[in-house]
């Protein structure tokens, strides 16, 4: 089967995230960027499907030049072929205008069986794209799995809530998006980093895809960051003195800030 | 000048712009790999001397590609020296003893099949050694014979087609798990002198006792070998090479490693320290703001740093096809000695809390004793310098 995995490139959360003081969009520039870690588990899963059967795994991934490091990632853990669309015209995009370029590069690779996706960037955590994207390309959307099988026509998926775990069966070709607690993503292998060198990479612009740049950026962003402001330093905490009484002072402490 | 990010204080003098993207990407997967899988755990297995699932673990490093990585064909890898260096590092910044199990399964018991075994040697064991189902040792040092292996007493005496091995071995690190050794014996003058063998530890006659009491690479198997009349059939002999080159060749491939890899001990300790010293108030301010403190840091930073730029340079030689083994002893003699001093000097900035295991100098600093001596002692590198300046040979 054919899968294609759609991969964000993200800021890494290591180190300190920032916006850019022209737009208020996130800066992909100044900090160092990787492969979203929510989406290695959704490439391990592409590759474990396509390594128990046959058929190939595409990574597509929308973003700027330095987009190609995730890109480069999940080629090293094992994907065969890679999609970069890169746009001037793409920067500030939101995830409605996301899954539309997504969708589009989706169609022009072919049609894939199965679409993964991870459960959320671990930048915008927004989990929107994939239902977005499965609407756009016509297909059931079966998200948040923690468990997935793919039988002839139709994949199994298991998604756990706090409730109750759902098993949830759809047709191929569907989209899913996958959970943190579906595998345990593979390191790349020094064998998969060096035949990373050699696998192809195809670059499109918006006009490859037929969109025009006006549905896309920050001008048609349909939500805008208006301001940000950095994160408080931490206060210094309260600290009580035992005087006998530290167990009575510190569950006034809980009571007050309604902990108990 | 263009804007550039901030410097990283750890690679002051920028040394990761000399790597390709490919380099640093080898790096970052055995650092993922080993933050992951045992960085979190090596304290522990150096305390209790025993690092669990040895074997599972082995077949991770394998899986990685790390297990006889600079290896061309039979599953091995067939990346750069550099690269390998950089691996070593890596490893030895996490744990020496853990560097030591793959320095000595690729460099030594590895490099010595794909160099002078036969081909039956090669095809039987390298793949099996590079995933790390089977784990390979290496025997050159005996009780009694450490510095001048050309007075070993295991002899290898031929009887019939066959081999005969008596002896022992000693300090052969992964030799309890071993599935093979790797013996050098004397096999007399009307044989050639000193002999590789490879002997599957199953041979009968073999044993190899664990060395207990170690305070030095406790998350390392450390082992003696007994040759008790293990018989070998004809064929289990390196055909060609005789003679002390046969070892020293695979002991310089080793030494290469250290040479990386004592380095990583360096860092982490140095980099513990400088962290440590800008948490840490004494005084009223942190210990990073006094100036004692910052000349110690200033100090082992330059030491890294020169350690690192002599580390790649060999590399980049070693790659060009150019290292020469006194080269080698330089680098090992220059970084060993660095490393272990800025591991001491790191543990003064700790204090008290500098000989705790909760933090990674004094497992560095303890296992780092064991690197000073092994593959060569800082005399015998020293020595070897001392000829190549003088052409006069002052260890015999």
């Amino acid at each position: 089967m054919n899968i294609v995995v759609c991969v964000k490139y993200v800021p890494d959360a290591q180190s300190d995230r920032t916006f850019n003081e022209s737009d208020n969009t996130t800066d992909r520039v100044g900090v160092d960027g990787l492969l979203s870690e929510l989406d290695e588990y959704a490439v391990e899963e592409a590759l474990k499907l396509v390594e128990a059967g046959e058929g190939e795994v595409t990574v597509v991934t929308v973003g700027p030049d330095q987009a190609a490091d995730a890109l480069k990632k999940a080629l090293q853990m094992g994907a065969d072929k890679a999609v970069h669309v890169k746009d001037d015209a793409i920067h500030g995009s939101d995830a409605v205008a996301t899954s539309l370029v997504l969708a589009e590069a989706i169609k022009k690779t072919g049609t894939p069986d199965l679409v993964i996706t991870g459960m959320a960037s671990t930048d915008g955590t927004m989990s929107v794209v994939p239902a977005m994207l499965a609407e756009r390309l016509g297909l059931p959307q079966v998200t948040f799995a923690s468990e997935l099988s793919v039988d002839g026509s139709t994949v199994t998926i298991r998604r756990d809530g706090d409730a109750a775990s759902e098993t949830i069966v759809a047709t191929l070709p569907a989209l899913v998006s996958v959970t943190d607690q579906i595998n345990e993503p593979r390191y790349p292998s020094f064998k998969g980093i060096m035949a990373a060198k050699k696998k192809p990479v195809e670059e499109w612009a918006l006009a490859d895809l037929g969109i025009d740049a006006s549905q896309v950026g920050l001008d048609a962003a349909w939500t805008k960051v208006e301001s940000f402001t950095k994160r408080p330093p931490r206060e210094q905490g309260q600290i009580v003195t035992d005087d006998g009484d530290g167990g009575t002072k510190l569950a006034e402490f809980l009571a007050a800030q309604k902990f108990v | 000048m263009t804007p550039q990010s901030p410097l990283d204080p750890m690679d002051l003098a920028g040394i990761d712009d000399l790597l390709s993207d490919e380099e640093k990407a080898i790096r970052g997967t055995v650092r993922a790999f080993l933050d992951k899988r045992v960085e979190p755990f090596v304290a522990d297995w150096f305390e209790r001397g025993e690092i669990d699932d040895i074997r599972g673990l082995t077949k991770e490093l394998g899986a990685l590609g790390l297990l006889g990585m600079h290896l061309e064909g039979y599953g091995c890898a067939g990346m750069s020296a550099v690269d390998y260096g950089l691996a070593c590092l890596e490893l030895e910044a996490t744990d020496s003893g853990v560097r030591s199990l793959v320095s000595v399964q690729g460099s030594l018991a590895m490099f010595a099949i794909h160099r002078w075994g036969t081909e039956e040697h090669r095809g039987r064991w390298l793949p099996s050694m590079a995933t790390g189902e089977a784990i390979g040792c290496f025997g050159l040092t005996e009780p009694d014979h450490g510095s001048d292996p050309a007075s070993m007493r295991t002899r290898a005496r031929r009887v019939g087609d066959d081999w005969v091995l008596d002896g022992a071995k000693m300090w052969i690190t992964n030799g309890s798990i071993a599935d093979v050794a790797v013996v050098w014996a004397n096999a007399g003058e009307e044989h050639g002198g000193i002999r590789g063998f490879v002997v599957p530890t199953d041979s009968p006659g073999f044993s190899a006792p664990e060395i207990k009491h170690k305070l030095s690479l406790r998350a390392s198997v450390t082992s003696e070998l007994v040759l008790d009349g293990v018989r070998l059939p004809g064929d289990a002999v390196f055909p060609e090479v005789r003679g002390l080159k046969g070892p020293l060749s695979c002991l310089s491939e080793a030494r290469y490693g250290i040479v990386w890899g004592s380095l990583g001990a360096a860092r982490s300790s140095l980099d513990t320290a400088r962290r440590y010293s800008i948490e840490r108030e004494q005084f009223g301010r942190p210990l990073a703001g006094f100036q004692l403190t910052q000349q110690k840091l200033a100090d082992m930073a330059l030491e890294l740093v020169k350690g690192q730029l002599l580390a790649l340079h060999l590399g980049r030689r070693k790659d060009a096809g150019t290292l020469r083994p006194e080269q080698v002893s330089l680098g090992k003699l220059n970084n060993i000695r660095e490393a272990i001093d800025i591991c001491r000097m790191s543990r003064t900035i700790l204090g008290a809390n500098g000989i705790s295991l909760e933090y990674p100098i004094i497992r560095h600093m303890n296992n780092l004793e064991s690197v000073l001596t092994y593959e060569g002692t800082v005399e015998m590198h020293t020595l070897v310098i001392g000829q190549a300046m003088t052409g006069q040979q002052a260890f015999r």
